[in-house]
């Protein structure tokens, strides 16, 4: 009798299952809804330049969209990854199995966003990721369901090395986050400074999210190197500036170049301590009229201008939901499909075109911070000096090393 | 890499200048163990709040007064922010810690640890994670000093020169001054010193006050250092817990003395091989804990 019980229970469940992924695989918008989820630092040492304002970002876009999609809701939900891999991937197994979460986006820290899209990968989900910085996310850690949105370290690191060697940056040391972004980032430039005639001179590494970096600084400043590259970001990167101003490192002819570097950052920073800067970035609120009208709704809602990071969650958020649409399902397969054949192309992206190992292309911009007397606002912070096409910014599509790449 | 005599001295300099933060947040929690016997968890996010109470003073304070021109200066603020909190900290031990004395230390722990997690998580709401700058830094401290060896930001001299000032101060009056021998009387053996007329609850509750004022007093020290962030302290508390440790429970001078070594040989750690850094501080409680349990400075009980 406990036998039979368990035959049928088993088959029911078989039964189940199966049907479960014929629906998926149909027409229409599977379960009732389209669920996107906002994983990222919440938080931590990330948070203002990601953290609540991507989840603003989303909900935007998802507003701007009608709020439905196919005659389905279209739901938003948000977690703190707190920069930990494991409770970013538990958190995503739970979205999908659980929550039926269709896509997730954000994923701020590389070791996390790795995590996260191998696991979406491997369950058919779509990431689009807008705040991490490894190119390992679309080179050997590619998967046929993830999108690499905003930027990369190759590109900031490439845009960045070209702007600083030819005006006599030739010697570089880093000082780096010890993890997979911090490494990336390292290297990448590492490749350009070296490629344009420079040489590195030495490395260090530091904890993510360290306070006291007048150490490292030291170690920099005993090199005698002409540039210290900072591979780091967020908080780490303005610690590290503000600490470098107080040995009054700068004023020794030893010049601090942030490889990542965000509005936010700036704003922190002050102008006073930042000005004449330069780095590259994939968005800045106050490039275009379009920008412009974004940014404005987008600072009546979360009080603070919009970051690369958070508008690009905006774009993607929006660019799913078209590709959902021209698709008539939100099957995976369907929308990717769509996505990597769609002209992306909005007041974040220009010329934008995701390719087939998932990077999304589009103009870069190297930027300089402006000088107290330019800046006419709280948050008119930054000139666009050089726009960056996007062939000439990202690595080509020949380089790449993931598999779905045809050669 | 070779080791120069410079990057040594320079690397223990910037030691010390952490090791005085940690000896005043350990001498804070030494008065505290010693006198009340409460682990205080919530140190770290009195630390914090000094910094905030100096960086909220000088940008928000006016405009909240109606007087947009008023800014709490950096010379005021090293004063109002410790009273300040200082006194939240009382209305703590009064409302709160008061009630736990009879229990085991483990109450105590998780009362302030839960404080600290509140404190934080209300300040993490309203506050930059990744931190506001304290631009009040008076204009007679900015800039360097040639020590021979390196270049050293004025102000973090005058840190280190103050901390062990007030550091050393708070030890002679506990241990060689009649109030420091009555605070002390009053921890041994509270009945007899009340016999004699001394208010022991009110002695106690202006310690705990003291100690969260030093707290307070750090946090404002470190304000124009680091950015003033929410988690400033939560990651600073636990090194301090080893040093505490480390230097004996409850041992005034062990928490001084400690707290400035133990910065020094972090700072050495830098020069010889840096990742080992932020570990080292463990790695020697674990072996104090093993070869003296009650730690460098401590009585075996």
């Amino acid at each position: 009798m406990k036998n039979l019980f368990s035959n049928v229970a088993m088959t029911v469940a078989v039964l189940a299952m199966t049907s479960g992924m014929a629906g998926a695989a149909s027409k229409g918008v599977s379960d009732g809804v389209v669920k996107i989820g906002v994983l990222t630092d919440m938080s931590g040492v990330y948070s203002t330049l990601g953290g609540k304002g991507t989840q603003v970002g989303v909900e935007m876009a998802v507003k701007d969209f009608g709020g439905k999609v196919l005659g389905k809701p279209i739901q938003v939900i948000g977690a703190d990854h707190q920069n930990k891999a494991d409770i970013a991937s538990a958190k995503a197994r739970e979205w999908i199995d659980n929550e039926k979460v269709d896509m997730i986006t954000g994923l701020l820290n590389s070791g996390c966003a790795l995590a996260v899209q191998k696991l979406a990968g491997d369950k058919k989900r779509i990431t689009m990721n807008t705040g991490a910085g490894s190119t390992d996310l679309t080179n050997k850690a590619c998967t046929p369901y993830s999108i690499h949105y905003v930027y990369d370290t190759y590109a900031t690191g490439k845009v960045t090395a070209q702007a600083i060697v030819p005006t006599g940056g030739k010697s570089w040391f880093f000082i780096t986050a010890d993890y997979a972004f911090g490494h990336s980032l390292e290297q990448n430039t590492t490749n350009f400074v070296k490629k344009m005639g420079g040489k590195v001179l030495g490395s260090v590494r530091h904890p993510l999210s360290t306070s006291d970096f007048s150490s490292y600084l030291l170690q920099a400043q005993s090199s005698g190197a002409q540039i210290i590259g900072l591979a780091n970001a967020g908080g780490d990167t303005i610690n590290a500036i503000k600490q470098a101003r107080e040995f009054g490192i700068d004023k020794k002819g030893q010049k601090l170049v942030g490889l990542l570097v965000f509005d936010t950052d700036i704003k922190s920073l002050g102008l006073n301590v930042a000005q004449g800067m330069q780095f590259t970035s994939g968005f800045y609120w106050d490039r275009d009229n379009a920008t412009r009208a974004f940014a404005k709704r987008y600072y009546a809602i979360h009080k603070a201008m919009p970051t690369m990071d958070q508008a690009g969650a905006y774009s993607a958020t929006m660019n799913y939901l078209k590709a959902i649409k021209a698709a008539g399902t939100d099957d995976s397969d369907a929308v990717m499909a769509k996505l990597k054949s769609m002209d992306i192309s909005d007041f974040f992206a220009v010329h934008g075109k995701i390719r087939a190992d998932g990077r999304m292309v589009h103009d870069m911009y190297l930027m300089e911070v402006k000088k107290p007397s330019e800046s006419k606002g709280e948050w008119d912070l930054l000139k666009i000096v050089k726009t960056v096409p996007a062939a000439e910014a990202f690595m080509p599509l020949s380089e790449s090393t993931c598999p779905l790449v045809k050669k | 890499m070779d080791i120069s005599f410079q990057m040594v001295m320079s690397q223990v300099m910037l030691g010390l200048n952490n090791g005085v933060f940690y000896a005043i947040l350990s001498l804070g929690l030494a008065v505290i163990f010693g006198l009340l016997n409460i682990v205080n968890f919530a140190h770290g996010a009195l630390y914090m709040l000094g910094a905030y109470v100096a960086l909220l003073g000088f940008t928000s304070l006016g405009p909240l007064l109606g007087m947009p021109d008023f800014h709490l200066n950096y010379w005021a603020a090293l004063i109002v922010s410790p009273l300040v909190v200082g006194a939240f900290g009382i209305v703590v031990e009064r409302t709160m810690l008061r009630r736990l004395y009879k229990f085991d230390h483990l109450y105590g722990l998780l009362l302030t640890f839960g404080l600290a997690l509140i404190i934080q998580g209300v300040f993490t709401n309203f506050f930059n994670v990744s931190g506001d700058p304290y631009e009040a830094k008076p204009e007679i401290l900015n800039g360097v000093v040639n020590l021979g060896f390196m270049m050293f930001p004025k102000y973090r001299l005058w840190v280190i020169v103050v901390s062990l000032l007030v550091c050393f101060g708070t030890w002679y009056v506990i241990e060689r001054t009649k109030l420091g021998s009555y605070l002390r009387a009053g921890t041994e053996n509270p009945e007899l010193v009340k016999a004699f007329g001394v208010n022991v609850p009110l002695m106690i509750t202006l310690t705990y006050g003291y100690g969260v004022a030093l707290a307070a007093f750090a946090g404002v020290l470190a304000a124009p250092i680091y950015s003033v962030s929410p988690v400033m302290g939560s990651e600073m508390i636990i090194t301090v817990f080893a040093v505490v440790v480390i230097g004996g429970m409850g041992s005034i001078m062990g928490s001084i003395v400690t707290g400035l070594l133990l910065g020094m040989v972090e700072g050495f750690t830098k020069v010889v091989y840096a990742p080992a850094s932020s570990t080292v501080i463990f790695l020697i409680m674990v072996i104090v804990l093993l070869v003296k349990p009650a730690g460098l400075f401590g009585k075996e009980s």
